[in-house]
């Protein structure tokens, strides 16, 4: 079985893995990084999603072979290393923009691309670049408001309109 | 999925030389491959992965003045670096699915599909792009032969596609309400020589060129031109999300919104 | 006062911090030690009968285990259903068996007819694909109405024809309202359809058996809202397996909404396989396989007629229903389109006359059962869309019209065998006015004609009966379980406590709301409290979450735990302050002795009850554990109304939802965070339901809506900020929190608002069109358009 090499959550890691071996499964099953969930498996749903050399992807639809090389970023690896959540991840629980927690992971890996691409995205926007992101718990009002809340603006005045 | 061996070679050479052997087949962004092989209606057993082929990569201009995008390029980098030379483009580029897919999915990979609900195939028909391969040149109205097929022959790879940029252009999506691929998408391109109206989504046969419309826009390009005009529903899908008469409507009047958006 | 919330805080979640640094535990992140994994050969064709199964090629392939099939479980029971309704005619349902592998037939797309385990999940699958079958096809029944057709083929060959049962409700008062229609100044009549959904939570399912030769003990970990149900259903029913050799787990589990309230065959089956391999055997659902797998919701065909006097009241109340069950009666299934749903045909209205008709048919589908709502969004449906239809024909406001024929005295007993305790539905009318800015409509209307767009209001009322059960009412209605709700209140030595209750938190955030209430009680910090949930070995028999039960009934059975908790603490603290019982009080975690400045802190009592030195052993027990169970004395009845603007494109026919408000009255509200959550939730998936999804098959029973590239699920651009409000409250009257539930609301409320409002923006753009049957896809509007 060929050999990969990553760089995950800042740590180097490398494994045997065959070629159909998704990144997902290499993440949850060799890594044992079970924060990055499946939800489909007709790349839809963004449940998987991480970032790959500072890219928004699912990891569900690439081979971890084609990760050769690449840094990997997943939940596990955004909150500071005390343990402290960043700032996306608090205004998550902040505005309560989380309720089973599945999606969970996919959206808040998604609105960190977005925010790093727009730091201050306008509520058409946010709901936009999470086309990828399903999320069947929340009804997706308070993740737009944690969303726009990370990125600084006063969300209780946006909703409220 | 079955299991398959899997290469990555750094050169178009290499890549074809890789897909010399049987049952292999060219691996692009993935994002429809993939989901194929999950489902198990692929199974090749050899992916040769062209990502990491540079020659395949970016956004250019040649000296003919045509926008050249290589065919490992992703939909996020045409969204980004074609936006100032040809924003139609772009922005088609920009609202192929979402974010995680744009920033995998590649234009060669698109257009090798031939999706019959793709956006491409809409802005190369209607531009009336050059698709290069590994060993040929193609003009779009010779390469979509239908859905899911095209002109490629096995193990030929898509390394680059060029387009004329038109005076104006715009493409118009109408989304099918679950897969957000295009229930009816049109691409309008207005070039000095004529006018281009290019359909995806609606018919059974994937992408086509609409010459009635593109007649009346090269002589008057207003929405008003297009007004009277309709498409017949024969040979359009009919499926859970719209009737064949729908598709028929819906080209008419994307067509008159792109018009008007180009105009304008 | 807790220092860190209450009773009213809007408590930051606690669970939250696991879920969004991605350590939460959800079942397939259980990996155990040497664990199988299966795959489902599952059927592609709707109704056939095996004619040949040979697995004997698949067997020897790679890392294969053991292949399983019908014949393995032929001494096994089948799934069991866990409600009897009883016909008009006094009969009971017609109650087909359920094997948990196909036995000689299958009767949909998904009937699994073997399992193969192997050692990857790759390896399963592969040789599934060897299996060697052979299926006959038979023609299909899918639609409900031909499936009654006296010639249709059946489903199940034992049962005299695919009618289940065929239930009046309440019988004795059909020719009262059928008189009442005789006499109707007005009739309206609507017929409609329920869309069949698919309850789509993020995590599919997931099982994971285990055994232990040692012990002789079974575990299941499994993807459920109510493990101990489950424990008792596959354990009693299906394998045999009494209560104490049997755990059943679901840790974190990624949304249910109904759907994973059920027993399913997988779980039965990797318990079963885990006994027969001593190996732990694993299975995950893939999202496919879910589509025909998991218990879809709705799917109801109705005729609905409203009869109104002459003044415009509503003088009586008729329909008729078809209700899918699916090919097999799944666990609740018979009681949603029944006793979920004709009790609650009444609405916000004083009716004097109803009679409900509901025949339930079996047809060559995936079963159907509880789904967010369950019945209740049925009935709200149906008769929230007739009202409308008759302002419109009668040319009246349609407020004005609900409002006109609202119950305003409370207690109200209903025609259809509810009574409801407390209400105001002016009140959340009124509310709705104002936050939906009702009077800034016509405004709103002007400016989108400007865009070409029209523009619809929508407004309706909805009540539901949540916080079930009362035990002994429900097993008179065919319930074959209890519906109380147990919690062990386990106050530590130091004063920390851990609650167990049988509530199942799979998103609504038991963990941070059940604490608010405990604290509150004892004047402690929440902090000092723990919420244990989801595993039969570490707490008592409970029922679980669904039907917005868990707080009005799990947290009623809290609080009584934690009064007895309170009753013996105050008993210790009497002893150690040598004062008398009567006179101790309980504050901000002291205990003191009224009218003196004798104090003893929460901490130093319960020390004392585990450190029995000075302690009236005579008197009562050491320790400081408490169990309660509570039985509700009747359901409890959200109620509230809700506003819907859209704007249609009247050359696509695309509908985008412009503004949504919903005035909610819950009684007391525990954490209004979590609380707006939930309506946010249900808003998003009722707008789903009117808007986007709709399950359909072909008439050979092949589901063409299997993926989401079919299915539409709600994304982010599809809804807007939604205004909420749950100021009005009228507390139940019969639980100790005064609390109603709120999970299901938005689902229940939101659909007809959403299709009023359509029909009222097609009209103002001259459509003569009183109903379009949901989901209202851009074509189904485009298509009415034309006429
Ligand atoms: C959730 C989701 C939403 C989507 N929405 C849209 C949408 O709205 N509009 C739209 O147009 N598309 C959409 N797509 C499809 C997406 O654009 C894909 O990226 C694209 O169709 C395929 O490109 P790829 O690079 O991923 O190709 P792959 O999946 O890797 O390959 C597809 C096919 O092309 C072949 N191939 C790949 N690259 C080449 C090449 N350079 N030369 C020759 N053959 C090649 C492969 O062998 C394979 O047969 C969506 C996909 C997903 C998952
Ligand atoms: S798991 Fe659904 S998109 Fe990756
Ligand atoms: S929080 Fe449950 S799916 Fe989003």
């Amino acid at each position: 079985m060929p050999r990969v090499t990553m760089t995950v959550n800042g740590k180097p890691v490398s494994g045997e893995v065959e070629g159909r071996r998704l990144l997902v499964q290499f993440l949850r099953e060799d890594l044992d990084l079970t924060g990055t969930h499946v939800g489909c498996d007709t790349s839809q749903c963004g449940a998987c999603v991480v970032h790959v050399d500072g890219h928004a992807v699912k990891a569900c639809t690439m081979f971890a072979a084609e990760a050769e090389g690449a840094d990997v970023t997943t939940i596990e690896g955004i909150a500071a290393p005390d343990g402290t959540l960043n700032a996306i991840q608090q205004a998550f629980q902040d505005h309560h923009g989380l309720q089973c927690g599945f999606c969970t992971p996919g959206m808040v890996m998604s609105a960190a691309a977005l925010l790093a691409e727009n730091p201050k995205p306008s509520e058409a926007e946010v709901r936009d670049y999470l086309e990828g992101n399903i999320c069947r718990c929340t009804g997706y009002h308070n993740i737009v408001k944690a969303i726009m809340a990370a990125s600084g603006q006063d969300v209780n005045a946006i909703a409220a309109e | 999925m079955y299991e398959f061996d899997f290469e990555r070679p750094t050169s178009v050479a290499d890549a074809v030389a890789a897909l010399g052997t049987e049952e292999a087949q060219a691996l692009g962004g993935g994002q429809t491959l993939i989901p194929t092989m999950k489902q198990r209606l692929a199974m090749p057993a050899k992916l040769v992965s062209l990502t990491g082929i540079a020659e395949m990569q970016g956004v250019r201009r040649n000296d003919a003045g045509e926008l050249c995008i290589g065919g490992g390029t992703t939909h996020a980098t045409v969204a980004r670096e074609a936006r100032d030379a040809y924003p139609a483009l772009a922005d088609l580029a920009s609202h192929i699915g979402d974010p995680a897919v744009r920033n995998r999915g590649t234009i060669g990979g698109s257009l090798a599909n031939n999706d019959p609900s793709a956006c491409y195939p809409a802005a190369v028909l209607g531009s009336g792009a050059t698709v290069v391969t590994s060993n040929r040149e193609i003009a779009a109205d010779d390469f979509f032969e239908g859905m899911f097929t095209t002109a490629l022959e096995d193990g030929e790879i898509i390394t680059e596609v060029r387009f004329p940029v038109p005076e104006a252009a715009n493409y118009q999506k109408f989304e099918q309400p679950a897969s957000r691929f295009a229930l009816v998408g049109v691409f309008v391109a207005r070039f000095s020589g004529g006018v281009r109206v290019a359909v995806t989504g609606a018919a059974e046969e994937g992408v086509f060129r609409w010459h009635e419309a593109e007649k009346a826009l090269s002589s008057d390009f207003g929405p008003g031109a297009v007004e009277g005009l309709s498409v017949s529903a024969d040979g359009m899908i009919a499926d859970l999300h719209g009737s064949a008469a729908y598709r028929a409507h819906l080209v008419g009047v994307l067509t008159k919104r792109a018009v008007a958006a180009a105009a304008g | 006062m807790p220092k860190d919330g209450g009773i009213g805080a809007a408590s930051k979640r606690r669970e939250d911090v696991r879920f969004l640094t991605g350590t939460g535990n959800y079942t397939d992140d259980i990996n155990i030690r040497g664990q199988a994994y299966v795959h489902f050969l599952r059927s592609d064709v709707a109704h056939g009968r095996i004619e040949k199964l040979d697995t004997a090629q698949a067997a020897a392939m790679p890392g294969v285990v053991r292949i399983f099939t019908g014949a393995d479980f032929e001494d096994v029971g089948g799934l069991p259903c866990g409600w009897q309704v009883t016909d008009k005619h006094g009969a009971p349902m017609q109650e087909p068996g359920h094997p948990v592998l196909a036995q000689g037939k299958v009767r949909h797309v998904g009937d699994p007819i073997a399992a193969v385990v192997a050692d990857t999940p790759e390896q399963a699958r592969d040789a599934a694909e060897a299996i060697i079958y052979d299926i006959a096809e038979l023609p299909a029944v899918v639609d409900m109405k031909a499936a009654l057709d006296p010639g249709a083929p059946k489903v199940h060959d034992e049962l005299e024809s695919n009618l289940c049962y065929d239930w009046g409700f309440v019988e004795e008062n059909k020719p009262a309202v059928d008189a009442a229609f005789e006499k109707a100044a007005h009739v309206t009549t609507l017929e409609l359809v329920n869309n069949r959904l698919i309850a789509n939570p993020m995590e599919p399912r997931v099982a994971v058996g285990d055994y232990a030769r040692s012990t002789d003990e079974s575990t299941l970990f499994t993807t459920s809202q109510n493990p101990h149900v489950i424990r008792l259903l596959m354990g009693a029913f299906v394998l045999g397996i009494p209560e104490h050799k049997l755990r059943v787990v679901a840790p974190d589990v990624g949304g249910g909404f109904g759907t994973k309230i059920f027993h399913y065959a997988e779980e039965a089956f990797c318990t079963f396989a885990a006994r027969a391999l001593a190996r732990p055997v694993k299975w995950t659902s893939s999202r496919s396989e879910a589509f025909m797998s998991d218990a879809h919701g709705r799917d109801h065909v109705t005729r609905i007629e409203l009869a109104l006097d002459a003044d415009n009241n509503f003088v009586a109340l008729r329909t008729d229903t078809l209700a899918n069950m699916g090919a097999y009666l799944s666990t609740f299934a018979p009681s949603v389109p029944t006793w979920l749903h004709g009790t609650l045909m009444a609405g916000n209205y004083k009716t004097p006359l109803i009679h409900v008709n509901v025949r339930a048919v079996f047809t060559n589908t995936v079963p159907v059962d509880a789904y967010r709502g369950a019945g209740r969004p049925e009935a709200t449906y149906q008769l929230e869309r007739v009202i409308d239809k008759a302002a419109i024909e009668l040319g009246v406001d349609p407020i004005a019209l609900r409002r006109q024929n609202f119950v305003t005295e409370f207690p109200y007993e209903t025609p259809v065998a509810v009574t409801y305790d407390t209400g105001d539905y002016n009140a959340t009318m009124d509310k709705l006015e104002e936050i939906a800015d009702l009077s800034g409509f016509d405004a709103r209307r002007k400016e989108s004609a400007k865009r070409g767009k029209l523009r619809g209001l929508g407004v309706n009322t909805y009540i539901e009966a949540c916080g079930i059960a009362p035990s002994n009412l429900v097993g008179q209605l065919g319930a074959r379980a209890g519906l109380y709700e147990s919690a062990t209140v386990r106050v530590n030595a130091t004063g920390s406590i851990s609650v167990m209750t049988g509530s199942h938190s799979h998103g609504q955030g038991h963990e941070t709301a059940f604490p608010q209430v405990v604290a509150d009680m004892l004047g402690i910090d929440e902090s000092m409290i723990e919420i244990v949930h989801g595993d039969t070995a570490r707490g008592p028999m409970g029922m679980g979450t669904y039907g917005s039960r868990s707080l009005a009934v799990g947290g009623s059975a809290m609080v009584r735990a934690t009064e007895k908790v309170i009753n013996k603490a105050r008993k210790i603290a009497a002893h150690l302050m040598e004062a008398s019982e009567a006179d101790i009080e309980l504050k901000d975690g002291q205990f003191t002795v009224a009218g003196t400045d004798k104090s003893v802190a929460w901490g130093d009592v319960t020390l004392a009850a585990y450190v029995p030195h000075n302690y009236p052993l005579d008197e009562i027990e050491p320790g400081l554990e408490e169990t309660a169970f509570y039985d509700p004395s009747n359901f409890t009845y959200p109620a509230g109304a809700y506003a819907c603007e859209v704007e249609v494109d009247p050359e696509t026919g695309k509908v985008t939802i412009e503004r949504f408000a919903a005035a909610d009255d819950f009684g007391n509200v525990v954490n209004p965070m979590i609380v707006e959550g939930q309506v946010h939730g249900g808003l998003g998936q009722g707008i789903g339901q009117a808007l986007l999804e709709g399950c359909t098959y072909d008439e050979n029973g092949q589901l063409i809506t299997g993926s989401y590239m079919d299915y539409a699920m709600p994304r982010a651009d599809d809804v807007p900020f939604y205004q909420v409000d749950h100021s009005c409250q009228t507390p139940c009257t019969h639980n100790p929190l005064g609390v109603k539930g709120c999970g299901e609301a938005g689902a229940i409320g939101s659909p007809p608002a959403v299709v009023n409002a359509v029909v009222d923006a097609l009209r103002s753009g001259g459509h003569d069109i009183t109903h379009i049957d949901m989901p209202l896809s851009p074509s189904r509007v485009w298509t009415a358009m034309q006429g």
